[in-house]
């Protein structure tokens, strides 16, 4: 595979072309636990803003991501991986959402090498985005989207937003 | 592309401009180099330039025979190391049509656009005595700026508008990429003490009418402080002749090493100018409680100074020199020309600026609808081909253009018809890679 493939794989290219939560998704009324992030881009203004609305587990336990919606300007690296987010994480609770945050930064820190099988397993499509880790130009666009989900989702966990 | 002639005299003077370039081109070892497969095509001399070997080989000169700290000390080095410095500096005044007491080193040419911005603010604390009370700024005084302005001579005015109380009032640019020269009647006037404009736009390639914005600048009694980044290597440039208050450059983009650029003042203003770093090597007499400070321009060359690095932007000056900047602008506006008509024929492709070279650098920035600049500078990238991607330092002038951010190509004194053929063939392919129509 060429450098070029090992980075636009096939999965890459679909998602940011038939993208999975554009568009901002107003509140349903009387959600409690809502949460938004700007995030911007500083080496290209590239911006997303991302939206999340949460609610508490039938059992009690960690909460569960209703909706993940957003917007921005982008690169196709960024919005695939906002689309990849949206799939993964939506109907998922925050706790998989952290965990799985984490794997995926590991996978961005480690230099185009795929993670040990059981953790790149939980990464489901998002392990495509393995051959970007090699551009490092390339590696604050993958993350964008997750770092605007973890932002959103701390603050719909801290309280109410204006 | 070949133009076919029946002039043996043309044919001839082509045919030595080739081999001329050629000669160009042996001198910068990097641009033999491979990426990712493939010779480089490197179109990136807006950012930075490559070096010539001259360059190189003077730093290491320096390194290897006479390195010493200037202006300190009367050893035998010490002596030479301080000749080579201030023959640099003549050498870079003549190069840019100033005098060398007018030339002040600093890192870059934003260093040099900041020290102006702060030596004002500290002017308009009282420091430099009632000389330099001209450069005192009042609430209520305005700082104009284009908004072709890279951050670096747009910043430091909003710094130190917000330190002074002044306000910045932006001189517009038209939907080609121009300054509006028809708005500088209105936008400059009794209130304006400073206007900052660049002599070319490193993201449109103007070139700006300098003429009309220092005559009127100066009808209203307010200083030009001119970005002279982009200009500088590849237009003759005359600073008398422009008739600009400050201007400012940098090293690196001339061929010349980093760490090194220049702050041009004219004699007068320089004079009255108080200084922002002080230290070692810009003061006559220091005592416990206060100091007096040298003339310029080494009032404003504090601490020990980037000797090897004046030492290689003096060999990039004169290589340029040698070459002659009418056959450098010549040899660049053909590429320009080159460049903007192949683009032309690249469908779902905008330029952002003037698509003539005509009053215009090899500085062109463009959009590739539907595929952002970061995916057409891989794709660019993956055949080679180095351009910038993203707002290049420059927001402003993209938002006024209707986008985010863009990529750009920009040509050198050492760019080859071949190469841009190279980059438009790459162009041409970008929105294919990504699944969308080609005509
Ligand atoms: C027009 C213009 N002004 C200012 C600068 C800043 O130059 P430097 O980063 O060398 O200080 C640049 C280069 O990026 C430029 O192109």
């Amino acid at each position: 595979m060429s450098g070029l493939e090992q980075l636009y794989q096939q999965v890459i290219l679909d998602h940011a072309r038939e993208r999975h939560g554009e568009g901002l998704l107003d509140a349903d009324p009387g959600a409690a636990m809502v949460g938004e992030s700007f995030q911007v881009n500083p080496t290209c203004g590239d911006e997303v803003r991302l939206r999340v609305q949460l609610a508490d587990a039938p059992d009690g336990g960690s909460p569960v991501i209703e909706h993940v919606s957003w917007d921005g300007v982008g690169c196709s690296i960024s919005r695939a991986s906002l689309s990849v987010l949206t799939d993964l994480v939506e109907k998922g609770s925050v706790r998989d959402a952290d965990a799985l945050s984490e794997t995926f930064r590991a996978l961005m820190s480690n230099r185009g090498a795929p993670l040990p099988l059981e953790q790149e397993e939980t990464l489901g499509d998002a392990a495509v985005f393995v051959g970007v880790a090699r551009f490092p130009a390339r590696i604050k666009c993958a993350l964008l989207g997750w770092m605007a989900l973890r932002d959103a989702v701390a603050k719909a966990l801290t309280g109410p937003t204006a | 592309m070949t133009t076919t002639t029946a002039n043996p005299d043309v044919a001839t003077s082509a045919r030595e401009r080739a081999a001329e370039l050629a000669r160009v081109r042996a001198d910068f070892p990097l641009l033999t180099r491979q990426v990712n497969g493939h010779d480089l095509v490197y179109l990136d001399w807006g950012a930075t330039s490559q070096k010539p070997e001259c360059v190189i080989d003077a730093e290491q000169d320096f390194y290897l025979t006479a390195n010493a700290a200037v202006h300190r000390g009367a050893h035998t080095l010490a002596a030479e190391a301080t000749e080579l410095f201030e023959d640099a500096r003549r050498v870079v005044a003549d190069f840019v049509g100033a005098d060398d007491d007018e030339i002040v080193w600093t890192s870059n040419a934003t260093a040099a656009i900041n020290l102006v911005a702060y030596a004002m603010s500290n002017a308009t604390a009282g420091r430099g005595g009632v000389a330099a009370q001209r450069f005192a700024l009042a609430s209520g005084d305005e700082i104009v700026v284009s908004e072709l302005e890279h951050h670096a001579n747009l910043v430091p005015w909003q710094e130190l508008a917000a330190r002074t109380g002044a306000v910045i009032r932006p001189l517009p640019a038209t939907d080609e990429g121009r300054l509006d020269v028809g708005a500088l009647e209105t936008v400059v006037g009794e209130r304006t003490r400073l206007v900052a404009v660049t002599h070319a736009s490193n993201v449109t390639g103007a070139v700006t009418d300098v003429a009309a914005v220092v005559d009127r600048a100066h009808a209203v009694g307010a200083l030009v402080v001119l970005d002279a980044c982009q200009s500088v290597p590849h237009l003759g440039v005359d600073l008398h002749a422009l008739d600009v208050d400050f201007a400012a450059f940098s090293g690196h983009k001339m061929l010349g090493p980093t760490g090194i650029g220049v702050l041009y003042g004219r004699r007068a203003l320089l004079e009255a100018l108080p200084p922002v770093t002080t230290g070692g090597s810009m003061v006559e007499v220091v005592t416990m409680t206060e100091a007096t400070y040298l003339p310029p321009p080494q009032r404003f060359e504090a601490g020990t100074q980037m000797v090897a690095q004046t030492v290689g932007l003096r060999a990039a000056a004169q290589f340029l020199s040698d070459l002659g900047m009418d056959a450098v602008a010549a040899h660049e506006q053909e590429l320009t020309a080159h460049l903007l008509a192949g683009i032309a024929q690249v469908p779902h492709v905008r330029v952002l600026g003037p698509t003539q070279a005509v009053d215009r650098l090899g500085v062109v920035a463009f959009e590739v609808d539907g595929v952002h600049p970061h995916d057409v500078g891989q794709v660019l990238d993956a055949a080679g081909v180095a351009v910038r991607v993203g707002h290049h330092c420059a927001q402003p002038i993209h938002r006024r253009l209707g986008v985010a951010s863009s990529t750009r190509a920009s040509v050198g004194v050492a760019t080859t018809t071949a190469e841009l053929d190279v980059f438009l063939d790459a162009l041409a392919g970008v929105r294919a890679y990504f699944g969308l129509a080609t005509s």
